[in-house]
C-alpha cells in the first residue's frame, strides 16, 4: 500500500516528540524511536499541515545530492511504516 | 556501560478493587500505610528522567485508588516522561478522566478479564466488565492513546473473536493478548488457567490473520505463553537492562516477582537515589550480564537474546535462581514443565473444570 499524496499527515493519539539525553525521539505507548536527521526532518513535518508531497518536495531540496526518486520512496516507505505501527495517520 | 533507555514501573498502591486469580502482585502486598506520599513519588519520577527514562508506568493495585493521581501524572510529565496509567477502570467516572488528560495523560491501558461479563467477572472477583465497557465509551470523544489488554487463559480462549470485537469498535491503536504468567497468584491456580496445547495453536492462526486484516487499524500484539514455547522469554528484556519497579513503599526491583527469590536485598528510594539503586544495587547487579550464568546458557549462542529466561521462574521451578529457566527446551529440568503440560492434556474439553475453585487476591491492610 502507498499514502495518498495529498494526505496531511499527523501523530496519531498517545504518541508525541519528546527529548531524551540530547536526542529527539518519538514517544509512543510502549516505545520510543530516535530521531535523527532525515527520520527527525520527516516527522518534524507530521503536523496536519503539510501534505505527503510537500514533505517529499522539502526533503528533496534538504538532500539535494540523493536521487530525487529514491527520496520520495524512502519518506513514503518510512510514512507507511509509522502508519503501521498506529503512529500517524493520513488525514485528507 | 549501563543501558539508560529504559522503563519506570511504578506500583502507586496495592490497594485494587479486583481481586484477579492471576493478579502480579506479590503475595505479601503493601500496606496503605506504607505507600509513598505524592512528593516522594514526585522526586523519584524526576530522578527517573535524569537517569534516561523514558516510559514511565503508573499502575498498581489500581492506581486510581490514589487520590492524587492527576498530580502524579503532572509531576512526572514536568519532569519529562511519557505518563502510561495501566488501570482496570475501576473506580474512574468522566469527570476524573478529564482531570486525567488535563495533568498530561498520555496513554491509557485498560485491561480485561475477558470478553464475556460472567466469566470476566468470575476471575477478578468482582462485577468490573460492564464497567470497562463504559470507559471505552468515554474514550472514544477524548484525545489519549489507548491500548486493549486481555489477559488469556484456559477459561477464555475460545472468546478471542469477541475480544477482537471490542478492541475494534473502540478507539484504541493497539491491543495486547496476554497469556497469563506463571508466578504468585497465577502459580497457585495455575491447573485452573493453563490452556491446552490445541488451543494454544488456534490462537496463534487467530492472531496471525487479525493482524493481516488490521494492518494499519490495530496493532496486535501477543506473545505464546513460555511453558508451550521451545526458548524461554527474554523476561523484562533481561535483568536490569531495561526496567525497573518500585512497589508502593518504595522498594526498587528487577521485576514485578522478584520478592520470590530468596536472600535478595531490594533498596529503597526513601533511602538512596535512583541512579544509586540502578546502577550499584546488589539485586540489580546479582543477575546483571553473564557472570551469573550457568550451562547450558554460559555457552549458549541465545544468552544475548533471551538472557537465560526467568530468574523468578528458574527459582519457582527448579529451586535455584541462577539455573537456566526450565522452560527452555535445553533445560535438564524441561521435563518437570513437559509433566505440568501432560496434566493438562489429560483434561478433555477447554473448560472441563466445573466451577473450578479460585485462590482470590485479597485487599492490603
Amino acid at each position: 500500500m502507498t499514502p495518498d499524496p495529498s494526505s496531511r499527515p499527523h501523530l496519531a493519539p498517545g504518541c508525541r516528540l519528546g527529548e531524551n539525553q540530547g536526542n529527539r525521539v518519538l514517544l509512543m505507548p510502549e516505545r520510543a524511536l530516535r530521531l535523527s536527521g532525515p527520520s527527525l526532518e520527516i516527522v518534524n513535518r507530521c503536523d496536519g499541515k503539510h501534505t505527503i508531497a510537500e514533505i517529499v518536495a522539502d526533503l528533496q531540496k534538504l538532500y539535494s545530492k540523493a536521487e530525487p526518486k529514491k527520496v520520495e520512496q524512502d519518506i513514503l516507505g518510512y510514512l507507511q511504516l509509522l502508519h503501521d505501527q498506529r503512529a500517524l495517520d493520513f488525514a485528507s | 556501560m549501563i543501558p539508560c533507555d529504559l522503563a519506570l514501573i511504578a506500583e502507586l498502591t496495592h490497594r485494587c478493587p479486583l481481586h484477579c486469580v492471576y493478579c502480579s502482585n506479590p503475595q505479601e502486598l503493601a500496606a496503605r500505610t506504607n505507600e509513598l506520599p505524592t512528593d516522594a513519588w514526585s522526586r523519584v519520577f524526576r530522578e527517573a528522567a535524569e537517569l534516561g527514562v523514558m516510559q514511565l508506568d503508573l499502575t498498581g493495585g489500581e492506581p486510581l485508588a490514589r487520590p492524587d493521581l492527576s498530580a502524579l501524572v503532572q509531576s512526572a510529565r514536568d519532569a519529562g516522561l511519557y505518563v502510561s496509567l495501566i488501570t482496570s477502570g475501576l473506580p474512574l467516572d468522566e469527570k476524573r478522566l478529564d482531570e486525567l488528560l488535563a495533568a498530561g495523560l498520555d496513554h491509557l491501558q485498560l485491561s480485561f478479564q475477558g470478553a464475556r461479563e460472567q466469566s470476566a467477572n468470575e476471575i477478578c472477583g468482582t462485577k468490573a466488565h460492564a464497567q470497562k465497557l463504559r470507559v471505552l465509551d468515554w474514550l472514544k470523544s477524548r484525545r489519549v492513546g489507548v491500548t486493549l489488554n486481555f489477559v488469556l487463559h484456559r477459561g477464555n480462549l475460545d472468546q478471542l473473536d469477541e475480544m477482537l470485537s471490542i478492541a475494534e469498535s473502540s478507539s484504541a491503536s493497539r491491543v495486547e493478548f496476554a497469556h497469563v504468567q506463571y508466578y504468585g497468584w497465577a502459580l497457585r491456580n495455575r491447573g485452573n488457567l493453563l490452556p491446552t496445547r490445541e488451543q494454544l495453536m488456534h490462537s496463534l492462526d487467530f492472531f496471525k490473520n487479525a493482524q493481516d486484516r488490521l494492518l494499519g487499524k490495530l496493532r496486535i500484539e501477543y506473545v505464546v505463553p513460555d511453558y508451550y514455547a521451545k526458548f524461554p522469554k527474554a523476561c523484562m528484556g533481561g535483568w536490569a537492562r531495561k526496567a525497573m519497579l518500585l512497589t508502593p513503599s518504595g522498594e526498587a526491583l528487577p521485576c514485578h516477582a522478584a520478592a520470590v527469590i530468596p536472600r535478595l536485598r531490594f533498596e529503597n528510594v526513601m533511602e538512596k537515589s535512583l541512579r544509586e539503586i540502578w546502577e550499584s544495587s546488589d539485586a540489580f547487579q546479582k543477575f546483571r550480564g553473564e557472570d551469573w550464568m550457568q550451562e547450558p546458557c554460559k555457552s549458549c549462542d541465545r544468552r544475548t537474546q533471551d538472557f537465560g529466561g526467568c530468574r523468578c521462574q528458574a527459582f519457582l521451578l527448579a529451586g535455584d535462581a541462577s539455573a537456566t529457566d526450565p522452560v527452555c527446551s535445553l533445560s535438564p529440568l524441561r521435563s518437570k514443565v513437559d509433566a505440568v503440560l501432560a496434566e493438562v492434556a489429560a483434561i478433555p474439553a477447554a473448560n472441563a473444570v466445573v466451577e473450578p475453585s479460585w485462590l482470590y487476591r485479597p485487599n492490603p491492610a
